[in-house]
């Protein structure tokens, strides 16, 4: 497929961002797998990639079963002026991104990254061969970026040898996970890597996507990619709730959760009733000792984008308030196209310290980086 | 209100658009059908810039499962979050009473009165046997 | 207990749920055939574990029999419903495993027997009572024929659908079901469960009850989306669906998200022209209880401003189950006259059969 790429002259304006920000959420893709992937695996799985390709729990090896509003899901003007894909030449990403918006802290969050692929070992490989390549062409080269530690979940022993391996490396600052995972995130065969992090001290992040076989709503496949799309805040809050009634913040009382990609405004609703229901149902889960609401606090953050759109936009400072001021990272989503612009995605009058801590302040603290 | 000339007519084929600023205001001529239309090239979403949009087609339907393409390449989608706008009234697809792209009048003089005023030119020569593309404010 | 009416009299309760007491009790209603194969094979009474039977929710203690299934006749219905919060009416929606089924016949046979059996056991024994119409939605045609065959009997006011079915209810394979129920003046009522053909979240099967109760929530936000993103409304624009069990503190949020995305995908699904928002508010309408309500009168009266419109919210107590101790069933923060609103007027103005 030809996609017309359109001028990128005009498409940063130049220093029009005063305030600092934290970009926790930015997608960095390699210019070739030949170029940048292959160094980092073995002769055995380059061959296996040539022969089978990348076979995840959906039917078509090279695309989503939901064609995506724009293709690569990116802005139009994203697209390097060298070629390649958006978000793969690091100088152009300074250019049109980093420089303009004033990004202090930029969170790398790799989406093919091997994570979801059905073959374990597979996956395994690949998902060393990423956090290789991240630090490779990434970090080392631009220490504003900051990278995810990318571990194959659906084995949790792999994953945990993945973080092991790594603790302690300070390129890496939090161990993604993509939310459509085989069970709800919560689950017994997950707790090992939340150990794992806890023992690593790094946060969790888990970013909406990705391909669990289960289909999108407990009601079965939609016909509609703004219905998937929409669908990731609902699936966000099955997995949250999964962690909470499950107990895992009981049994991990240092770990830290953040839910990237999915908005924010559905958080209050989903605490209001999983509170009342620990209220009825306090003789099914007795490990679940403190109401949902307040472990949520305790442990969960969010990042902002897609930032809701309420009409009037106040509405949105209610929601943030029953949030949290301190728990919501600024986020663009870079290169994709539902970027959030830091200029204008939240057009409401906040005191200096609050719209400095909601764009950067909140996630230097978080990731220990004040 | 002043005219302002922006740009010389050949310099915006059909199908084509080009940036200019006037006044500090960055605006974006496209032609359709030697027709020119000028617009803000800012989406009145989050700003991304419609200069460098994707022309489209208009999509509408009568009922589910229908779907009526016609005006190939008269509609702007944002680069950013894909918003469409009518290139001949700045009317959004999603909205059209409420949501809006800013529009100027554009319309084309032949550098004879070009020459004689009272237009403003600002960054280049306007010879007589040119047209001119003139953008009012 | 006693239990003090709440403040308007009249009130319409738009979801309450009857029990099938026993597999037994449908018998009569059922075809030579079906009687036999109930009896031959062993089939179970249909409870399903979207309400297990001892669980704290599915009864409050006040309405739990000494034995057998809560609201299983017409006598503690009366005693419990409606008589102490002076209702006016109340519609019955069964929720008794028909969907799960994987036989559309059988499906089909019980959901008739379940119909038959309604308003022979309760329609017929209190001018009060009124019901949804229960249909295999394992068959559109089959669904259809049963609407068919109680549409003249105007003490079925809605149609019963489940949020969770083996399709998201939007698709087109079941308009057929949509197009009988607005010509018969009928609303869909979706009501919380599921017909467990998926896991109930999109990352598979949960572990815990209280989780697939949980999910409810998450299945209504997909559903709202896929009514609005299939077009049903541009389709039938005299249908409405009311939400039951669903729980509403949810919606705006949910609204927001998906009118932002459908500006810029407007054209994926171009015969949606106008603001998810307001489709919403023309065409859903939502059931008391449960409230999932925030911790304060003040913010929920904020929420109540985010829902934009104090037209949506039908009175329910959700009987027998347990959302509310003893006559709470409003929340705080309802001014006087939307507590009117919503007891009565708008229940009134949602079902064409009871105006």
């Amino acid at each position: 497929m030809n996609i017309q790429v359109a001028d990128r002259s005009t498409s940063a304006s130049k220093g029009k961002v005063k305030q600092a920000i934290a970009d926790c959420d930015i997608h960095p893709s390699p210019k070739s797998l030949e170029i940048e992937i292959y160094p980092y695996l073995s002769k055995r799985w380059r061959s296996y990639l040539e022969s089978y390709g990348f076979i995840y729990r959906q039917g078509f090896p090279n695309g989503p079963a939901f064609p995506k509003g724009q293709p690569d899901a990116a802005r139009r003007d994203a697209y390097p002026p060298n070629g390649g894909r958006p978000g793969s030449d690091l100088e152009f990403m300074r250019e049109q991104h980093l420089d303009p918006n004033n990004v202090q802290l930029g969170i790398l969050n790799p989406l093919k990254s091997g994570q979801g692929l059905q073959n374990s070992d597979f996956a395994e490989a690949y998902c060393r061969a990423v956090n290789e390549w991240q630090i490779a062409e990434w970090t080392s080269k631009e220490s504003r970026l900051k990278a995810s530690l990318m571990v194959p979940f659906e084995d949790a022993k792999a994953s945990v040898a993945e973080i092991d391996h790594w603790a302690g490396n300070p390129h890496f600052v939090q161990v993604l996970l993509l939310s459509r995972t085989i069970e709800p995130l919560g689950q017994r065969r997950y707790w090992p890597i939340y150990e794992a992090a806890c023992r690593a001290n790094l946060p969790v992040a888990v970013h909406a996507f990705g391909y669990g076989g289960t289909p999108v709503t407990g009601g079965g496949w939609p016909s509609f990619y703004i219905e998937e799309m929409v669908g990731h805040a609902e699936n966000t809050q099955s997995l949250l709730t999964s962690m909470v009634i499950e107990g895992v913040f009981e049994r991990f009382p240092t770990l830290k959760v953040i839910l990237v990609e999915a908005g924010f405004a559905w958080l209050p609703a989903l605490k209001w009733r999983l509170d009342k229901l620990w209220h009825r149902m306090r003789d099914e889960i007795p490990h679940v000792t403190r109401p949902p609401s307040e472990l949520i606090q305790e442990h969960v953050w969010l990042t902002t984008q897609p930032m809701e759109e309420p009409e009037p936009r106040e509405h949105l400072l209610d929601t943030i308030e029953w949030i949290g001021w301190d728990k919501l990272l600024f986020a663009t989503d870079y290169p994709h196209w539902d970027f959030d612009d830091p200029a204008r995605a939240l057009p409401l009058k906040l005191s200096k310290e609050r719209r400095e801590n909601f764009f950067l302040g909140n996630a230097l603290d978080l990731y220990g980086l004040r | 209100m002043a005219k302002y000339v922006v740009s010389p007519a050949k310099d915006i084929p059909p199908g084509g658009r080009k940036l200019v600023e006037v006044r500090g205001r960055p605006i974006v001529i496209f032609n359709l059908d030697g027709e020119y239309f000028g617009m803000l090239n800012r989406c009145p979403h989050q700003g991304g810039s419609l200069c460098n949009g994707q022309l489209v087609g208009l999509v509408q339907s009568t009922e589910p499962g229908e779907y009526h393409f016609s005006r190939q390449d008269e509609i702007v989608r944002c680069p950013w979050h894909g918003w469409e706008f009518d290139i001949r009234t700045g009317h959004s697809m999603c909205e059209p009473d409420r949501i809006q792209a800013t529009r100027y009048n554009v319309g084309i003089e032949a550098g004879a009165a070009v020459t004689e005023g009272p237009y403003v030119a600002e960054t280049f020569g306007v010879t007589v046997e040119e047209s001119y593309v003139v953008i009012e404010i | 207990m006693t239990i003090a009416p709440p403040p308007t009299t009249g009130a319409i309760d738009c979801d309450i749920h009857p029990s099938v007491p026993s597999i037994e009790a449908l018998l009569p209603y059922m075809a030579d055939h079906w009687r036999d194969t109930i009896v031959q094979r062993g089939v179970h009474n249909l409870e399903t574990i979207a309400y297990p039977k001892n669980a704290p929710l599915t009864a409050r203690p006040d309405w739990r029999p000494a034995k057998g299934l809560p609201a299983a006749d017409v006598v503690t219905i009366q005693a419990q419903a409606l008589d102490p919060f002076a209702t006016s009416i109340a519609i019955c929606n069964c929720l008794y495993g028909v969907q799960l089924l994987m036989s559309e016949d059988i499906a089909a046979a019980f959901a008739n027997a379940v119909n038959q059996w309604m308003a022979a056991e309760f329609l017929d024994r209190d001018p009060r009572l009124r019901a949804s119409i229960v249909i295999p939605t394992q068959n559109t045609e089959m669904a259809v024929a049963e609407i068919e065959r109680w549409a003249d009997d105007k003490r079925f006011v809605s149609v019963l659908m489940l949020v969770m079915d083996e399709n998201p209810l939007g698709r087109r394979l079941y308009w057929p079901i949509y197009a009988a129920a607005a010509r018969h003046g009928l609303p869909i009522c979706v009501h919380a469960g599921s017909a467990y053909k998926h896991p109930v979240t999109s990352v598979g099967w949960p572990s815990y009850y209280t989780e697939d109760y949980a999910a409810q929530s998450p299945a209504f936000h997909n559903m709202v989306s896929s009514f609005i993103c299939e077009g049903v409304f541009a389709k039938y624009p005299d249908l409405t669906v009311v939400l039951a069990e669903s729980g509403f503190t949810w919606l705006p949020a949910h609204l927001w998200r998906l009118t932002k995305f459908w500006r810029g995908l407007r054209a994926e699904i171009p015969w949606v022209d106008r603001p998810p928002t307001e489709i919403a508010r023309d065409h859903f309408r939502l059931t008391l209880q449960p409230v999932d309500a925030p911790p304060t009168v003040s913010d929920f009266e904020r929420l109540m401003e985010h829902m934009g419109s104090d037209e949506m919210l039908l009175f329910s107590t959700d009987y027998p189950h347990h959302q509310f101790d003893g006559n709470a069933v409003l929340p705080e923060g309802l001014s006087p006259t939307l507590a009117r609103k919503i007891m009565v007027d708008n229940p009134k103005n949602t079902y064409p059969r009871l105006q």
